[in-house]
């Protein structure tokens, strides 16, 4: 028996297990048992799908049924706050430090040097968020893998 | 009409807009069959509920970018599925065998006689306890076939592969399960 007739009759014993042998492929499928290999395999894989058949997936209680809209709701919800949440910290954060930044460049008994370290301090974080933020967009954009499992 | 065949423009259209009501028509329809989908591959009950209700949340998020005219619950299913088995990779659960996954197995009843019916029951549980060791998508596949009872058509549009690929994937998986039961049996 080649590659490609081993090959043939498992693709005809699979759909004869699962019901789906098409009328024109039956006395295809029916050559092949005249082989002992084939014949045996068959039997044995129809013992498997006998005992597999049986089996069911246990339901879960009733009543999650009635909760899993809410628990889908709750999630949209906490999602939205989340977001909210986030937003209002970032601005927040930013205007704080904006302001405490002012106030400090305002304060004539600091050094230069040390106000020139505030400036060159908070350029590079809004350049680091910036570049990090395209970078994620970026990616988001043209990530061809991006549905790739794992 | 199968859960991977229905056609929802309607509601999808709704939900499209924002519509949150609409929503819950679309979660309230495929819950089920999308609980019952990630069961088969994460294996528990609490996982299966919150992988499933988290892949909604993705489909809420992502609904603008579906297609009308294609069924909702093929699109879903694929959300679905990547998150399952990111989960269960994640989990590193994947090469050891799955301790719970028995559990959310039981047998259908049978009435033979009472020596064959024993037989049977054992060559069952046999199978439970192995199925447990089966890899995640061997799993999957072969309850999609018996348990969901969809067809390979079916199967193949649900896991974006060609019919031949859901044979043979279905062939090694049986015959991976025959080879664990061999193993315990000897």
């Amino acid at each position: 028996m080649t590659d490609m007739e081993r090959e043939r009759f498992r693709m005809l014993m699979m759909k004869a297990l699962d019901g789906e042998l098409a009328g024109s492929e039956r006395s295809e499928f029916d050559t092949f048992l005249g082989n002992p290999d084939c014949e045996r395999e068959w039997k044995e894989f129809a013992h498997i799908k006998e005992a597999t058949m049986s089996l069911q997936l246990k339901s879960p209680a009733p009543e999650i049924w009635d909760r899993y809209w809410d628990g889908v709701y709750n999630r949209l919800e906490r999602g939205i706050a989340w977001m909210l949440v986030t937003l209002g910290a970032v601005i927040l954060l930013g205007w704080g430090a904006m302001e405490a930044a002012a106030a400090l460049w305002r304060d004539a008994d600091l050094p230069l040097y040390v106000k020139i370290g505030i400036v060159a301090l908070c350029v590079g974080l809004l350049l680091l968020l910036f570049s990090v933020i395209r970078e994620r967009f970026f990616t988001m954009k043209t990530d061809k893998y991006k549905g790739v499992i794992r | 009409m199968n859960a991977w065949s229905r056609n929802d423009d309607d509601i999808i259209e709704r939900v499209q807009q924002g519509d949150k009501e609409a929503f819950s028509v679309l979660v309230r329809q495929y819950m089920k069959p999308a609980y019952f989908s990630a069961l088969a591959i994460v294996g528990s009950h609490d996982d299966a509920l919150d992988l499933s209700q988290q892949a909604f949340i993705r489909a809420w998020k992502a609904i603008g970018s579906f297609e009308l005219g294609r069924a909702f619950y093929t699109w879903y299913y694929r959300i679905l599925r990547n998150l399952c088995l990111n989960f269960v990779r994640d989990r590193s659960v994947r090469a050891q065998p799955f301790s719970r996954y028995p559990e959310v197995l039981e047998h259908g009843s049978s009435e033979d006689n009472p020596l064959e019916a024993t037989e049977r029951a054992m060559l069952r549980e046999r199978v439970r306890l192995a199925m447990g060791k089966l890899r995640s998508e061997e799993r999957e596949i072969i309850l999609l076939r018996e348990f969901d009872g969809y067809s390979y058509d079916e199967i193949a549009s649900l896991l974006e592969c060609p019919v031949g690929t859901v044979m043979s994937r279905l062939y090694y998986a049986r015959k991976h399960l025959k080879t664990l039961l061999e193993d315990e049996h000897d």
